[in-house]
């Protein structure tokens, strides 16, 4: 009797998991594999003939030099970004924390952006950015030297990074002020009765039980500049990566050989978000073992 | 002041330094008193200025789209001769209405189905125990590895095979279910006390019922949360409508303004109405919603 109630549970288990167990074994299991594959072809969907031609994608990887670019601009777009958006929030968290009136609509300014489609807001900084823009202008007002911000190669990824920690800032506020509410108010106290400043309290109390928090933000933070796309395609010249191929990032350069070049080169695409993949698994495993390491100290 | 607070004459010698360290530490309170206001009105101002800085993209993007194409260039802020002139442009020349709507669409179906299905089956991770539960839920974490812009090659071949470009399933079909959502609701439904689940089965209470009166209420919060981050996502979304969406009819809004802009080239005065389309009626919502929204998010961070 026993073992029939069991089972019946078992069974409503099987039930409700049926119909997501196809979903993720069809739309993310299989197109995953599918990508390994088709990484291992010379695929073309319009050609009735798709060679296996083993690991040649990887090795003209190897001599692509846009790929290189790509792969470069990449890692300044993550290693500006994510530290430029952690430094901002931080600072704005803490100062948010302080406030006693007015938090609701403080918050609200800050989130604003975040909520908002980048492609849109890509367009509007773009306008900002243009020669004759307001940027330029105020330069120009202040007595400084214009600036081609979009326009010119030294710059055009740095006015796209601003962009970017623009749009994400409001999302790490909340998180890292959530992080500072779970902070015990007793700590602070002791700590400053026992004549700490706040400086100290700050790096010898908050930042160490701030640690989970950190982790998630430099986590997904990341994670999301290592995929970089929609901001460059909305802001750099053309939509291409330019001037001159320099804020080309992985995925952008990866849907261009995928869907605008002629003949497609799919395989080759597909080749280029395998290792992708792979950079991105073994930064997050790294991730993990030493941010969280500080944690147990 | 401080003479008020000064001893009087004490014979006790230890009084008489008591008093000394308290009259030492009023006076650094005293130093406090007038430098805190102070100090915390720099902070609101300063805090103010940063918060005006994030919104101003969107206080220009506004007066942009009120000038005309003559007066774009004189960078004032308020336009010296507001028109909508723009905006009926815009709605004129492009299907901008039905983009809105398939973007409404999508994000909408899209929520609901990831609402249903991910905290049935956070449910049913957190709650049932039966053969195959620990490789199921690392199965579906696993995919959370694998990043959405890898698949968006794989995925459009599928849709050629299977004639799903340019249909609301072709745009939604990546996202119906979200294994991060799955995490995020097993984690919640942990929380919900088996107690509560056995007395509803003694009670007569199907599977099913038991899930979606018992459990689901309790979870309410991480479900908002969910639904939030699932819309925005969705509505939001670019790469994946942008390649699977081939007729002007079925662009999505991100999808329409990216080819609306790059057509329009300098015509920022268009453009800027058409992003405010986009941009004005979602912040209205939020500002409308903002604590539900916002509270909803620092949730996902604490638990996710």
């Amino acid at each position: 009797m026993r073992l029939t109630l069991e089972r019946r549970r078992w069974i409503w288990a099987y039930l409700f998991l049926a119909v997501p167990l196809v979903f993720f074994l069809w739309i993310r299991i299989g197109p995953t594999l599918f990508a390994f594959w088709m990484s291992l072809h010379q695929w073309d969907p319009i050609a009735l003939d798709r060679p296996f031609i083993g690991l040649d994608n990887f090795r003209a990887i190897l001599d692509d030099e846009v790929f290189w670019k790509a792969f470069r601009n990449t890692w300044v777009y993550v290693l500006v970004g994510v530290p430029a958006g952690l430094l901002f929030s931080l600072l704005v968290a803490l100062g948010l924390q302080r406030l006693m009136h007015f938090v609701g609509f403080y918050r609200v300014l800050y989130f604003i952006p975040y909520i908002t489609s980048l492609v849109a807001v890509g367009w509007v900084w773009r306008w900002m950015y243009t020669p004759n823009g307001l940027f330029n202008d105020v330069l120009s007002r202040l007595g400084l030297p214009q600036s081609g911000f979009l326009g010119d190669p030294a710059t055009a990824i740095y006015a796209i990074i601003a962009t970017t920690v623009w749009q994400g800032l409001g999302f790490q506020i909340v998180i890292f002020l959530a992080g500072l509410e779970s902070i015990p108010g007793d700590y602070l106290d002791a700590a400053s009765v026992d004549g700490a400043t706040s400086w100290q309290s700050f790096r010898d109390i908050v930042l160490p039980l701030l640690n989970p928090t950190i982790v998630f933000l430099v986590i997904t933070g990341v994670i999301s500049n290592l995929q970089v796309f929609t901001q460059i395609r909305s802001m750099s010249s053309a939509g291409t990566g330019g001037p001159l191929d320099s804020t080309i990032s992985v995925v952008l350069y990866v849907y261009q050989a995928a869907f605008q070049s002629l003949p497609s080169e799919m395989g080759y695409a597909a080749a280029m978000m395998v290792v992708l993949f792979v950079v991105i698994l073994l930064i997050t495993v790294l991730q993990l073992k030493f941010l969280t390491r500080g944690a147990y100290d | 002041m401080t003479s008020e607070t000064l001893p009087h004459a004490k014979p006790d010698a230890v009084m008489e330094q008591n008093e000394t360290t308290r009259l030492a530490a009023s006076t650094v309170v005293q130093q406090k008193d007038w430098r805190r206001p102070v100090a915390r009105f720099l902070l609101y101002l300063i805090l103010l200025i940063g918060g005006l800085g994030m919104v101003f993209p969107f206080v220009w993007m506004v007066a942009s789209s009120l000038k005309n194409a003559s007066d774009i260039y004189s960078l004032s802020l308020i336009p010296p001769d507001p028109t909508l002139a723009n905006y009926r442009e815009v709605l004129n020349e492009t299907p901008f209405a039905r983009w809105f709507f398939n973007s409404l669409v999508v994000a909408l179906i899209t929520t609901a189905s990831v609402a249903f299905f991910d905290s049935l089956v956070g449910y049913v991770l957190a709650k049932f125990r039966f053969p195959g539960r620990t490789v199921i839920f690392l199965l579906m974490l696993s995919t959370l590895m694998v990043p959405t812009e890898m698949l968006v090659i794989p995925w459009f071949v599928m849709s050629i095979n299977l004639g799903w470009t340019d249909s609301y399933w072709g745009i939604m079909f990546p996202g119906v279910i979200s294994a991060f959502g799955i995490f995020l609701m097993r984690q919640f439904f942990m929380g919900v006390p088996n107690d509560l689940i056995d007395a509803a089965r003694i009670d007569g209470f199907s599977e099913f019922r038991i899930f979606w009166k018992i459990a689901l209420p309790l979870v309410k919060p991480a479900l908002a949360a969910l639904c939030i981050f699932t819309f925005l996502g969705n509505w939001n979304a670019y790469i994946w409508p942008l390649i699977v969406v081939r007729s002007e009819e079925m662009r999505t809004l991100p999808v329409g303004i990216a080819f609306f802009s790059s057509e329009a080239g300098s015509a920022f005065h268009l453009i800027m109405a058409a992003a405010a389309m986009a941009t004005v009626p979602v912040i209205i919502v939020f500002v409308i919603f903002q604590r539900q929204i916002i509270k909803g998010i620092a949730l996902t961070g604490v638990k996710g």
